[in-house]
Formats: structure tokens, C-alpha cells, sequence
């Protein structure tokens, strides 16, 4: 992590917040711009989620991770709060790397 | 006018908005100690929590910075998620009253809680207590969490524990209420297999960059039957 990068990140995520809160206020954008948009948490999120638990650098891998986030994904199906999906992916994955 | 704190019209609103921080906080922790363990240090851990104040942002770019990626490739993943902000604020401007001052203010609450808890509440008066509300209060659990967890992360080894799937566990549990919509699982399909078709490929952080692909699904429009194209 680098300072640069903090900073840079700080003002744009800030600018984003201003211009749609202040700069372009009660004006709407065109539908299929709002629908795009309202789509990039799901699209990216999902890779992240990928690339965290498939991946060590440029390799595609299988380990304690996979099983992990395996257990994270049945908690969070059955509704479970935040913090026990991460709890169990946690502890599904200490344990996985102790066998 | 009774003012807003004890107004027991309002109660339930305040209530929900003070248990979705104190959630909030403990996901707070989270990033901290997944921040620490990615390689910031505590203080830029903090700096990222009080400046930035978007979550999936902040968790994206720690993300991808210590999987080795450039500061570029994590900065454009961190801006795209930012970007959604934009339009909670278009949302919100319709509904937030005060001077200019106030409003620069407002925009750095702009955020995924802070808008849903706001547009749920049905008087005008009822969701700019809720977005203020949950804004400060959510401001605060979320920078105490982080300095916790940023604190807690250093001391320990995080992959003894398995924190290192903190991240993961936590975007799961993030993601998946979206998926009750059918092109929200289409983008998010797409994105994933992007993502991982292009690892071996890309540059590290790049994959992330073009999983957006999956928002293209959006270019179509609404159909009311699944199957139209199909049938056609």
C-alpha cells in the first residue's frame, strides 16, 4: 500500500460522491447508464471474490481457501449475519491448514 | 416540532439505522486486520477508512495491492466500485435539505447504507434524519473497527487464523443479496469468469479491471419474460 494511492483513491472516491450529490444534483442519467452502473458491484465483487480464493499471483490454485469461502457461501445462502460468514470462512480455512 | 430524537414516530428508524453502524463496525474490523495483513501499515490502514469511507472500494484496492498489483490496476478497480456513490447522490440530492456547506458534507456519507436506509423511510423529514443518522454513526463505527482490527492484525500471524480469507468471506457475504436479481448473477457471472480466465494472462490486478465487462448485460433492456429470446 502506498500513500500516492491513498490519496488518489480519497479524491476520486470523493469526487464521485460530489458529483452526483452536488454537481449534477436532482438531474437524472439516462437508464441504461444507471443500469450499467448498478451492476458493477455484483460483476466486480464476484471477481474479487474469485481472484482471493483461486489465485497467488498470476497461478490458479485449489487449497484451504476454496473450502473456506465453500462454507462462507453456504452461511451467507442461508442468511447467516456478516460476521459469522466470516468467522466460519475463517475458521473453515485455519482449520483446512492445521490437517 | 418535537425534535428528531424524540420523535417516537421516528424511533423505529433510528433504532435500525444505529443497529445496520454497529454491523457495520464489526465488518470495520475486518478490513483492518485484512488491510494489516495485505501489508498497509496501521495508520495507512486508518487513512484509507477515514478518506476513502467506501468499503468495497477500500477492500478492492488493499486486495489487489497485496496480491502485487500496480497502483494503477487498484485504483481502477477501487473507482469503479466508488463510482455507484454518484448515484446515491443523485438520489439523495432530491432529498437533502441544507446550505452548500452541509451538502460537501453529506457527500462523503454518500454510501450503499447511508442511501438504502434514507430512500426506505417515507417522509421527506424521516430520511434525512436517516441518512444523517446512519452516516455519523456509521462514520464512526466503521473508522473505530478498522483501528481495532488494524491494532489486533499486527499482533498476530493473520493466515494462522485464517484472515487472510477475511476479504473473500466478507465480499461473499456483501455480494450475495444482490444476487435476488437475475442480471445482477448474469453480471456477476460473467465478471468471475473474466476474472479467472484472465489471471494467468493479465497483469495482477488487471483481471479485476475487466470482470466490469459483466455491467454490459445491463445495455439490454428489461424483458418481462425470461425466455423472449429464445421464443424468438
Amino acid at each position: 500500500m502506498t500513500w500516492t494511492l491513498i490519496i488518489l483513491l480519497a479524491v476520486g472516491a470523493y469526487a464521485f460522491k460530489v458529483t452526483g450529490l452536488i454537481i449534477l444534483g436532482g438531474r437524472s442519467l439516462p437508464p441504461i447508464f444507471e443500469r450499467c452502473l448498478g451492476l458493477i458491484p455484483a460483476a466486480i465483487i464476484t471477481a474479487l471474490v474469485m481472484k482471493d480464493t483461486f489465485t497467488v499471483g498470476q497461478d490458479l490454485t485449489l487449497d484451504a481457501r476454496s473450502l473456506g469461502i465453500a462454507v462462507a457461501v453456504i452461511a451467507a445462502w442461508k442468511r447467516a449475519p456478516l460476521i459469522v460468514v466470516i468467522v466460519l470462512g475463517a475458521a473453515v480455512t485455519a482449520l483446512v491448514r492445521q490437517l | 416540532m418535537t425534535p428528531w430524537w424524540r420523535d417516537p414516530t421516528l424511533r423505529p428508524a433510528i433504532v435500525a439505522c444505529l443497529t445496520l453502524s454497529a454491523a457495520v463496525g464489526v465488518f470495520g474490523v475486518s478490513f483492518g486486520v485484512g488491510s494489516v495483513a495485505a501489508g498497509s501499515t496501521v495508520l495507512q490502514t486508518c487513512a484509507l477508512s477515514l478518506l476513502v469511507f467506501t468499503g468495497a472500494s477500500q477492500f478492492s484496492a488493499v486486495s489487489v495491492i497485496g496480491a502485487g498489483g500496480s497502483i494503477g490496476s487498484a485504483l481502477g478497480g477501487a473507482l469503479l466500485l466508488a463510482a455507484r456513490n454518484g448515484v446515491y447522490g443523485l438520489a439523495m440530492s432530491r432529498r437533502l435539505d441544507g446550505s452548500l456547506g452541509r451538502k460537501f458534507l453529506a457527500a462523503q456519507l454518500t454510501i450503499d447504507e447511508t442511501t438504502a436506509m434514507a430512500v426506505a423511510q417515507p417522509t421527506r423529514r424521516a430520511q434525512q434524519v436517516a441518512f444523517w443518522v446512519t452516516g455519523v454513526a456509521l462514520y464512526a463505527c466503521w473508522n473505530l473497527g478498522t483501528l481495532i482490527g488494524a491494532l489486533a492484525g499486527s499482533a498476530i500471524d493473520p493466515k494462522t487464523f485464517g484472515l487472510d480469507v477475511a476479504f473473500p468471506a466478507g465480499f461473499v457475504a456483501m455480494v450475495w443479496p444482490l444476487f435476488s436479481d437475475q442480471r445482477a448473477r448474469l453480471a456477476a457471472l460473467i465478471g468471475g469468469a473474466v476474472c479467472l480466465l484472465t489471471v494467468p494472462f493479465t497483469p495482477i490486478g488487471v483481471p479485476i479491471l475487466l470482470s466490469v465487462l459483466g455491467v454490459l448485460v445491463g445495455l439490454q433492456r428489461p424483458v418481462s419474460a425470461p425466455n423472449s429470446e429464445v421464443i424468438q
